[in-house]
């Protein structure tokens, strides 16, 4: 009894040590981000700051708030829509299957996979074409194409789920395709619209390849604001920790709170066997 | 599948057929739903590859485009630079040191929190929650973590090491080997991108790692335990192989990400002194946009693609043969 009562303390030293480990860099960066920049000392970046100051949040929020807000124009829409095409999409896939329908959702699902340079430079060539090369149109169209993969397998698992006796009392009832879907599937559906709108907010808010490729100076998102600032010599460790903080903030508050959902998004990307 | 026996099945044969025939009007609405999706994806994935691939057999090495064919010039040229033999070995590296990190991790922490634990959703969601962060925000951080003048060093000095790790700075080699044009050794700055991408990834792993263990029968542990099995015995022969198809899902998605690893480089450390921690996504595009040879990063891009298609094709194939027969 003692000895087993000795190993669950072990178990949970060594869970709580990791922990500390996994959160070491939140303490730093929020401890980074509330000293001043007479404060910040290499040799003290430990310490707890002996004044909280806002003001290197201030100055970060000057530089990256018109990229932050660009994030929200670009993720709000995108997610919007790419949830909504997965669903359309999952349906068809999960509750109608047809002669090649699994060979569709191959084709689609492929596509998940692909290092997106492989597309880049048709990307933008394309986007110039359609005189959208540079702005967040642009960067809504390509993270909504490239994010009907992810939503199109979120939802067709999600329906999965849904017994098919209640599509079949719906086609006794005489209802058909539409049918079936406004008034059986989509009711059902608020927990897929969840997980794959969670899923979709984190990617396209953290996208950095399209983001950076895509968009010009005044359209581009937080990602790329964090690293602009970052890599210029002249800013300050205190204000690049709070553009970081400020970038990871909105992803990070939604995982907080929906953070099961997150969890169930990151399981239905892996595609498991 | 089954073929109706003739001469009896007649009147069996008109109820099929009526069936099919209602169902096939909603399958045709299966179908439409479908199409704007697959168009979108054969231009932007399939067609785009197919783009890309013919640019790369192109003499488009200029900011203004020259699709004079020039046939596999272009990837001997690539093969040849010192950057893109360092890209292979950076590459080659860093996937090995990143999903060993994340699945040794994972695998110990699932196996921790599997042990029926109080407070199991907050470890759980801490060890996640890493991947909630853009992958450029864990760059920033970490190089201050791992600037060798402050952060972790001083942990490390506190605790009696006079000459601590230069980090992502690092131009050391382990060991020293020169093949071709490169030191083909460990890069020792990979090693502290290594540690940024695991902290953020490992959740990955744990999560698949503590559905696989939850998915193992009770009886089949207990039983073990029966007949004697040690912990250590337990885990290795019984549990273990049955975590056989967590493993292969964390290895391919993992593998997926190590090769398209590229704004964590950006933020962190950039190509790195002596293209140390430079990697082929990363030289893509600085050949490619800031470079112009256009037909260069192409014929990269379209390597990576083919590295890819080379490991996701087969597992899609498998998983989706799999449910199908389930």
């Amino acid at each position: 009894m003692a000895e087993r009562r000795f190993r669950r303390m072990g178990l949970y030293i060594v869970l709580s040590v990791f922990a500390v480990l996994y959160l070491m860099p939140v303490y730093v960066v929020a401890v980074t981000s509330l000293k001043t920049e007479a404060s910040i000392n290499l040799a003290h970046m430990w310490a707890w700051p002996q004044t909280f100051s806002l003001s290197s949040l201030g100055a970060a929020w000057a530089q990256l708030g018109p990229n932050f807000m660009n994030s929200i124009y670009l993720t709000v829409p995108a997610t919007i829509i790419s949830s909504l095409i997965g669903a359309m999409n999952g349906y068809a896939l999960s509750k109608w299957r047809f002669r090649g329908s699994n060979t569709i959702f191959f084709i689609i699902l492929l596509g998940m996979f692909i290092p997106y340079q492989a597309v880049l430079i048709p990307v933008l060539r394309v986007l110039e074409w359609l005189r959208l090369d540079g702005t967040i149109p642009g960067l809504i169209l390509v993270n909504v194409v490239y994010g009907i993969p992810i939503t199109t397998l979120i939802f067709r698992n999600f329906y999965v789920g849904i017994p098919h006796e209640m599509i079949e009392a719906g086609k006794i009832d005489g209802a058909g395709y539409w049918g079936i879907f406004r008034r059986i599937v989509l009711p059902l559906s608020a927990s897929g619209f969840v997980v794959a709108g969670i899923w979709q907010f984190t990617q396209i808010w953290n996208n950095f390849l399209f983001a950076v490729a895509v968009t010009t100076p005044p359209h581009q998102p937080v990602t790329v604001a964090v690293v602009n600032i970052a890599g210029s010599q002249t800013v300050q460790w205190n204000v690049q920790m709070a553009s970081a903080l400020m970038a990871s903030l909105p992803t990070l508050v939604v995982y907080i709170f929906l953070g099961k959902y997150f969890v169930r998004g990151l399981l239905a990307g892996s595609v498991k066997g | 599948m089954k073929r109706a026996v003739p001469g009896n099945a007649r009147p069996k044969r008109i109820i099929a057929a009526t069936k099919k025939r209602t169902l096939s009007w909603d399958n045709w609405s299966a179908v439409l739903v479908l199409i704007p999706s697959l168009l979108a994806l054969g231009i932007f994935v399939y067609g785009f590859i197919v783009w890309t691939g013919y640019v790369s057999l192109t003499n488009w090495n200029s900011y203004i485009p020259n699709f004079q064919w020039a046939g596999f010039r272009n990837y001997l040229a690539v093969f040849q630079t010192f950057r893109f033999q360092s890209d292979i070995r950076n590459i080659i590296v860093f996937t090995v040191l990143f999903i060993f990190g994340c699945l040794a991790l994972g695998l110990f922490l699932a196996v921790l929190i599997d042990q029926k634990i109080r407070w199991e959703s907050l470890f759980r969601s801490i060890f996640i929650f890493p991947m909630a962060i853009s992958f450029v925000a864990t760059g920033v951080i970490w190089s201050w973590l791992l600037n060798p003048q402050t952060g972790v060093n001083l942990i490390l000095q506190s605790l009696g090491d006079t000459h601590p790790p230069q980090w992502f700075l690092s131009t050391v080699f382990v060991p020293s080997l020169s093949v071709g044009l490169i030191q083909a050794g460990i890069p020792l700055a990979l090693v502290a991108v290594s540690i940024a991408a695991v902290w953020q990834m490992s959740g990955f792993a744990m999560a698949i790692y503590l559905g696989g263990l939850r998915a193992i029968p009770e009886e089949m542990k207990e039983a073990a335990r029966i007949d004697g099995a040690g912990p250590w015995r337990l885990f290795w022969t019984i549990i273990f192989p049955q975590l056989k198809s967590s493993t292969i899902t964390a290895v391919i998605i993992l593998s997926a990400a190590s090769l398209k690893v590229f704004g964590l480089i950006y933020a962190m450390t950039g190509p790195g002194q002596d293209f140390t921690t430079d990697m082929p996504t990363l030289n893509m595009f600085q050949t490619t946009f800031q470079g112009s040879q256009f037909a260069d990063g192409a014929a990269i891009a379209t390597l990576l693609f083919l590295i890819m298609a080379a490991f996701s094709i087969p597992y899609l194939l498998t998983v989706l043969r799999k449910e199908e027969e389930a």
